[in-house]
């Protein structure tokens, strides 16, 4: 099952041409990705190894029965490009691009609303479900088909996350990094939710860091909805208050959004907390073996 | 991204908002002639990226333009230390000088970006208790700041500053002008991508009239590609030395007070690399992302800025391969080994993509640096390298 990409994913990259865009999809389609169509205007017509290019989202929604988009296109066009995938009616919109301004997200979130378009991202490295694909910059040697949950709001991070699964022999059943702004299109919750409704996921990793109240929020979610296990690891504990570490959400403000408000919620909430990120395969090592001793 | 009182109070003028008349100045001279033209008591008010600059002695009055001169001369060139800035202080290198106001009340007046799940907007914080730091009210009084979120698709609306200027106690007369200068913060927040509009004091004047005493303004940095006319407000004097120099190598760079330098890619991994060195008993020097397609000539450049900090005495590389490759950043390590003096012990953490032909590289090199290869590991003998 996993979630979000699945069987039926067929995919149109936004900005297909690009060098990002065409060296990432490359990179896709050697994990098996169903990439049917890429758009890139003034570019309608031709193609890219074969996949159809467009000038319109639309075109690749009618002809190729795309259903879920990738977008690299630069950051001046990325909010555009997020609005037309949205007009097209596209079910999973993932941007993977860098740099969009704050102002811009605020009307992103308005014209999400009500739309049956879910945005992942911007600023993110975007999802990958082992067996099905990829959407985004995930290497693809990390991976490993199984039943654990990865969601997480920074890159490196999070292969690093994942290959410590893949190097226990524990696999994933979609990870997810969810972006580094201040505003994403969706949260910790939206995925904590799809996981735990998602048969094949039985525990979820989550990688949160400082700034905003994101996991102070998910905290409370998993306290009152979540059953499946979860563990978490909670980076910057070390960044000084009021700059910008590298992710554009990713500041302590007014003293708020630390790493250490960030763990207590999630104590408080039952959550495994691992303070120390090289140990984070072996921690859900341990829940799973409990899980399956439970079982037996 | 930050820029001074006088030039936010410029951008405030140009959106109609009332600011005291006042110009800036770079010498004590051309602050007495400000003085003489604008007549009457002034204030001297040193420019730096910080708050709290009236305790530190960074703001003194003058009737005269000779005591202007004179209230200049011991600002100009001052190392102002306060609450927000370094024990060492930061060189004041212009004063504003601008009319003094009499000011019967202070108010507080901010705009911010709420960013929590499902309210993302900007939102209005108004409160009677001005003059003193917010975060101090918000801890001891917090029902004295009044929030108002703006709904994106409507805007600010008048009901809202009605509400505001209520809370604020404010009187017919000053709650037309508190709404004229309600929309205009408004439209200036939207208009130049600010990510923080704040006025501390808004004062009512002894006329009754509402004025912009102190403000300050700070930029998201993503919309600064669209608005070349604030990023040419950045004052370079305002930052690190080296955090400049990995501006411009496109490198994200911050500087602490630690010993061990990293370099890494991606931020939230480099985040976590600062962690690791402190849980295993050292203190990182800085945060460094080198990105995720960085060229052997900018991991070059990233090494250059991480060695030119004099504190640093130990080097952690903690680079997982995706995007970027480990090939990549062995053969940038080499060439800023061959082009630097490279006296400092490091620790080398290479995985992912194309790591046998990264370690090989180093190896054949000649460098002299310790393989770790896990994560926690790499920071254990970084740390016990500095001995």
């Amino acid at each position: 099952m996993a979630i979000l990409l699945d069987q039926k994913s067929r995919i149109v990259i936004q900005g297909i041409t690009g060098s990002e865009g065409s060296f990432h999809t490359r990179e896709s389609v050697k994990l098996g990705t169903k990439v049917v169509a890429g758009v890139t205007p003034g570019k309608g017509g031709t193609d890219l190894d074969g996949i159809p290019v467009y000038h319109r989202v639309i075109d690749a929604v009618e002809r190729q029965g795309a259903n879920v988009s990738g977008i690299y296109t630069p950051a001046a066009f990325a909010p555009d490009a997020i609005f037309e995938a949205v007009e097209a009616g596209i079910g999973l919109i993932v941007c993977l691009t860098e740099g969009l301004p704050v102002a811009e997200m605020i009307k992103v979130k308005q014209a999400l609303k009500g739309s049956g378009s879910r945005l992942i991202g911007p600023n993110c490295p975007g999802i990958t479900t082992p067996g099905m694909g990829k959407v985004g910059f995930m290497p693809n040697f990390i991976h490993r088909e199984g039943h654990v949950g990865v969601v997480s709001r920074s890159g490196t991070l999070t292969y690093e996350m994942i290959w410590q699964l893949t190097g226990l022999g524990i696999g994933q059943s979609t990870s997810i990094g969810i972006g580094g702004d201040p505003i994403v299109g969706s949260g910790f919750i939206d995925i904590l939710e799809l996981f735990e409704n998602d048969p094949q996921t039985e525990a979820i990793v989550m990688i949160g860091e400082i700034g905003g109240t994101a996991e102070e929020e998910a905290a409370e979610f998993i306290r009152g909805q979540v059953t499946k296990p979860v563990v978490s690891f909670i980076a910057g504990r070390t960044a000084p208050p009021g700059r910008r570490m590298g992710h554009a959400g990713a500041i302590i403000s007014g003293g708020k959004g630390t790493a250490e408000e960030k763990f207590k919620a999630l104590e408080r909430a039952g959550v495994v907390v691992e303070k120390n990120p090289a140990e984070i395969g072996r921690r859900v090592q341990e829940i799973l073996k409990v899980k399956k001793d439970a079982i037996s | 991204m930050k820029i001074h009182e006088y030039q936010a109070k410029t951008l405030l003028r140009d959106y109609g908002i009332p600011v005291p008349r006042g110009e800036v100045a770079a010498t004590s001279q051309e602050a007495r002639r400000i003085s003489a033209k604008l007549a009457g008591q002034v204030v001297v008010k040193a420019q730096i990226h910080a708050g709290g600059r009236g305790k530190g002695g960074g703001i003194k009055t003058a009737l005269t333009p000779d005591e202007t001169y004179a209230a200049a001369r011991s600002i100009l060139g001052m190392q102002l230390v306060t609450h927000q800035t370094s024990p060492e202080g930061k060189k004041v290198r212009k004063v504003l000088v601008e009319e003094a106001s009499a000011v019967r009340k202070e108010l507080y007046l901010s705009l911010v970006v709420d960013r929590s799940r499902g309210k993302e907007c900007v939102v209005f914080m108004a409160s009677e208790a001005g003059g003193m730091d917010i975060e101090q009210v918000a801890a001891a009084d917090p029902e004295k700041i009044v929030r108002c979120a703006v709904h994106p698709a409507v805007g600010f609306s008048p009901f809202q500053a009605r509400k505001l200027s209520v809370s604020l106690a404010l009187d017919a007369g000053q709650g037309r002008q508190f709404t004229e200068i309600a929309r205009n913060l408004y439209r200036l927040f939207l208009e130049k991508d600010c990510s923080l509009l704040e006025i501390n004091p808004l004062a009512i004047t002894a006329q009754g009239q509402l004025l912009a005493l102190d403000t300050k303004l700070n930029f998201d940095d993503d919309g600064l590609y669209r608005h070349p006319e604030i990023r040419e407000l950045r004052d370079a004097d305002e930052e690190e030395p080296l955090e400049v120099a990995a501006r411009n190598a496109s490198v994200n760079y911050i500087k602490l007070d630690g010993n061990v330098g990293c370099m890494v890619n991606g931020a939230g991994l480099a985040m976590t690399t600062m962690d690791l060195i402190k849980m295993a008993g050292g203190e990182p020097a800085n945060f460094l992302d080198v990105g995720g397609s960085a060229s052997p000539e900018q991991i070059e450049k990233a090494f250059r800025i991480l060695t030119s900090d004099p504190g640093v005495k130990c080097i952690l590389i903690n680079i997982f391969g995706g995007v970027l490759r480990c090939d990549r950043v062995s053969a940038g390590l080499i060439q800023a080994a061959a082009n630097i003096e490279m006296k400092l012990p490091m620790v080398v953490r290479l995985q992912g993509t194309n790591v046998e032909e990264g370690r090989r590289m180093l190896q054949e090199s000649g460098l002299r640096f310790t393989v770790a290869d896990g994560l926690y590991e790499a920071a254990q003998k970084a740390v016990s390298l500095i001995g």
